[in-house]
């Protein structure tokens, strides 16, 4: 029952009703407003509205504008620390918290939970897929959940990547914070609004446009194309906002003696990554409002019956979109090189190669966006430039696997749960990685732009580079955030139910590719040949579900059942490992000195870190 | 689930002004950087869709606003000073004078080069209210959405000066601290150069249409 009242009075709640107030505030002011002016009925500009102002609503009621509201009418308020008073622990992850520990947790169970949602969208439209002929969906249902399978994963996927950002980089470096708490806060609840508008649009009859929202057929489509468009913009300020925050963090909060190459590998791949979210997360934000715009109140940009042109927003939308990708791969990427050396207990193959193929990959890729309109009336003078500096991002992508490689090679390998999924990730996305040149040049991918091919191509790549590092990462730092050691044998399971069932998806919608089935279609001709392997994919979809499943709850009932962990069970050279678990409310009571490199494993005598003693203050 | 022990002493983990002020100048540093992806989408949008043309506009109304604009950063530079050197009345006139050129600007912008209010005037020769809709095809589109997130800038601007004046008023800040009064110059010079790019992109680049 008390329970019950604290999650009725939490921050969540609170923010949930507060966004539903400002909406409707929002809404009938707009309509007040148009009435009086004698404007003809349209709902959208008072829709529009109502969103924008709802999420202002929700950030007030949670309570995450308070000190700056205080700060404007001139109040000094210090940072809030430590639990909660008299309320249990666990309602700190409900509440708006400032320790990025706290919010690196909440990112990581919201993006869990949305990783969820996301996932069931899929197996309801792959029921739908098993066989020819409609048989569960209407095409617009079967519309509206594949769009919104595509956001709402790129939702938790960027909620996955502020969870590990979070939560590991002012450990790694040995910060007690980030530099901005507060902020810090704000780029995680704004996230809860944009999740709310999404799936609300799919209430307010849905849309049929695909997550890239391509105009005009964005002007087509039912009102609730407006919600997806307007919660895909409003996530852009967590981006921005915790990408800004990361970068000054490392910039000026790392601890004595740890120059650039001797950071933690996976501090690179979090400042490449953020490189990418504070820039290009602005351009399509430009592109979602010229498209919301355009919809609710006739500007005129995309359509080309007032003198548009819709090559522009795609132009815009990829050139945000498509290093988009990179960003959720970059940290994946980062947390293989960062087990690979504990687990073969080698030294990291070429650690500064390693280090600047990350920025490589996110610099070069700003210069590949329009590989995806090759098919859309571009250029040819700009076709082919773009083709070739496609085939660029091979060279330090190569660069990884070889370091990986020359890691593992003649290493100790111990085949826990984590380094389980850090191999499966390696396998998963050299099979996206191989079949990613096959799309960027142009006479293949005129061939199978728009079937399977790219469908089975993207969930490789973004399987192999996010989702299974990602998963690796929630089992090797359990221990640290809970104290306690997960249950092996179902981390085992889990791992051989994903991967194979992985590898039979993912070969199989780039078989139905070449086959000739196109994506985004509800139904197909039984003619294609077709039918056994999507009977197949669905077989394995479902696996995959499952097996996510017995992770969920493998991590919930290991944190009450099991038993303490070792400090350092994985027996690493990393400074969040050599602090107690779970870590202190300010990560380190002595700052720590890097007298050394991060990743010499297996050699003796070479330290990275020293913990220097208190200083006289 | 507790994963974050709890800890006896919050006081010894403050973070020193001066990290803290490092830390800041760079995070807004990086948002301005930020923003310039913002601002260069537009432009790309204006030129990709007018190319070399553009609507016929008030040229005296834009030098107009375009001017009071830039002389507001002078006084915005002058307050900022002034703080830095314990003057707290020309710091305050500063800002004053700083927000009600912005908002000279302003209503340059929405009032009249919109005309939300449909208004009419011809003085010396020059139509003082603008003509184009935010309908009127790719010309429409591009000026009002230039013109409308610079202004929103400009709007945010205003009210932060404002805040700063209030809080100054009430005897905040002081030449050794004063990070809130140089957020706001910065933001509010970085405003105004944005503008130094867009004037030309809407009123001078091209020929009329």
């Amino acid at each position: 029952m008390k329970a019950l009242w604290y999650f009725l009075t939490s921050s969540f709640t609170r923010g949930l009703i507060g966004q539903a107030i400002f909406t409707a505030i929002g809404m009938t002011f707009v309509n007040a407003i148009r009435s009086v002016m004698g404007l003809e009925a349209n709902a959208e500009p008072g829709v529009v509205f109502g969103a924008l102002l709802g999420v202002f609503g929700f950030l007030l009621g949670a309570g995450v504008l308070t000190d700056w509201i205080k700060w404007i009418f001139g109040k000094e308020t210090p940072l809030r620390h430590g639990p909660p008073q008299g309320k249990p622990e666990w309602t700190r992850y409900l509440n708006v918290d400032y320790n990025h520990k706290v919010i690196g947790i909440q990112y990581g169970y919201t993006s869990l939970l949305v990783l969820l949602v996301g996932g069931l969208f899929a197996l309801i439209f792959r029921i739908e897929l098993a066989q020819p002929g409609m048989t569960l969906l209407t095409n617009d249902q079967y519309n509206t959940l594949f769009s919104a399978h595509g956001i709402v994963m790129i939702t938790a996927m960027l909620l996955g990547v502020g969870a590990m950002v979070n939560y590991l980089v002012p450990l790694m470096i040995g910060a007690a914070d980030m530099a901005f708490p507060r902020l810090n806060a704000f780029s995680y609840w704004v996230g809860i609004p944009a999740v709310v508008l999404i799936l609300a649009g799919m209430v307010v009859g849905g849309w049929d446009t695909g997550w890239v929202g391509y105009a005009p057929l964005t002007f087509r489509a039912p009102l609730g194309v407006q919600l997806f468009l307007l919660g895909f913009y409003v996530n852009g300020f967590s981006s921005i906002a915790g990408s800004i925050n990361l970068i000054v963090t490392v910039a000026t909060m790392r601890a004595k003696g740890m120059t650039l190459f001797r950071m933690p590998i996976f501090v690179w791949a979090a400042i490449a990554a953020a490189i990418i979210q504070m820039t290009a997360t602005q351009t399509v934000g430009v592109a979602l409002l010229m498209n919301v715009t355009e919809r609710a109140i006739g500007l005129s940009f995309f359509n080309p019956a007032n003198g548009g042109d819709p090559l522009l927003y795609q132009h815009l939308f990829w050139f945000y979109s498509h290093p988009v990708v990179y960003l959720f791969i970059l940290p994946g990427l980062g947390v293989i090189s960062e087990l690979l050396p504990v687990f073969s207990r080698k030294p990291l193959f070429g650690y500064k190669w390693i280090a600047l193929s990350s920025l490589g990959i996110a610099l070069v890729g700003f210069l590949v966006w329009a590989h995806h309109m090759f098919v859309a009336g571009l250029d040819n003078s700009l076709r082919i430039p773009f083709m070739i500096s496609t085939l660029f991002v091979a060279v330090p992508t190569g660069v990884k696997f070889f370091s990986w490689v020359g890691t593992i090679w003649e290493g100790k390998i111990s085949l826990e749960t984590p380094m389980l999924f850090v191999l499966g990730a390696i396998s998963v996305f050299l099979i996206g990685g191989v079949t990613g040149p096959i799309l960027g040049t142009i006479p293949t991918d005129m061939h199978l732009h728009d079937t399977y091919w790219v469908v089975g191509h993207f969930h490789a790549t973004m399987f192999g580079g996010f989702i299974f590092p990602f998963f690796a990462a929630i089992y090797y730092w359990y221990p640290k955030i809970t104290g306690r050691m997960y249950k092996e044998s179902l981390g085992k399971l889990h791992f051989w139910l994903m991967v194979p069932g992985f590898w039979v998806m993912s070969l199989g919608q780039m078989a139905t590719g070449i086959m000739g089935m196109r994506r985004r279609i509800a139904d197909y001709d039984p003619a294609l040949g077709v039918q056994n392997i999507h009977v197949l994919i669905t077989l394995a979809a479902f696996v995959i579900g499952w097996s996510v499943l017995i992770m969920v709850y493998n991590l919930v009932s290991s944190a009450r059942s099991q038993e303490l962990a070792d400090p350092n069970p994985w027996r690493s050279r990393s400074p969040e490992w050599q602090i107690p678990s779970p870590v202190p409310e300010f990560n380190y009571d002595v700052p720590f000195e890097v007298v050394g490199d991060p990743y010499d494993y297996g050699l003796s005598g070479v330290a990275y870190i020293r913990m220097a003693p208190a200083s006289g203050d | 689930m507790s994963a974050v022990t709890t800890h006896h002493d919050a006081h010894g983990h403050e973070v020193p002004y001066e990290v803290q002020l490092r830390s800041n100048r760079l995070g807004l540093w990086l948002f301005c950087f930020s923003e310039v992806f913002l601002f260069l989408a537009l432009l790309v949008a204006r030129f990709y869709l007018w190319g070399n043309t553009r609507p016929e506009l008030s040229q005296v109304l834009g030098l107009l606003t375009t001017s009071i604009l830039l002389v507001s950063s002078f006084f915005m530079n002058r307050a900022e000073t002034a703080i830095a050197h314990g003057d707290r009345k020309t710091f305050l006139n500063g800002l004053l004078i700083t927000a009600l050129l912005g908002t000279l600007f302003f209503v340059g912008v929405v009032v009249m080069e919109w005309n939300v209010f449909g208004l009419e005037l011809e003085l010396f020769g020059v139509e003082w209210f603008g003509h184009l809709r935010p309908t009127d095809g790719v010309f429409g589109g591009v000026f009002f959405a230039m013109t409308g997130m610079h202004a929103l800038h400009v709007l945010s601007g205003i009210v932060f000066i404002l805040i700063v004046w209030a809080n100054g008023r009430k005897g905040h800040f002081s030449p050794e601290r004063h990070w809130g009064v140089e957020a706001c110059a910065i933001y509010w010079h970085y405003v105004d150069v944005v503008w130094v790019f867009f004037y030309p992109a809407l009123y001078l680049i091209g020929h009329v249409a």
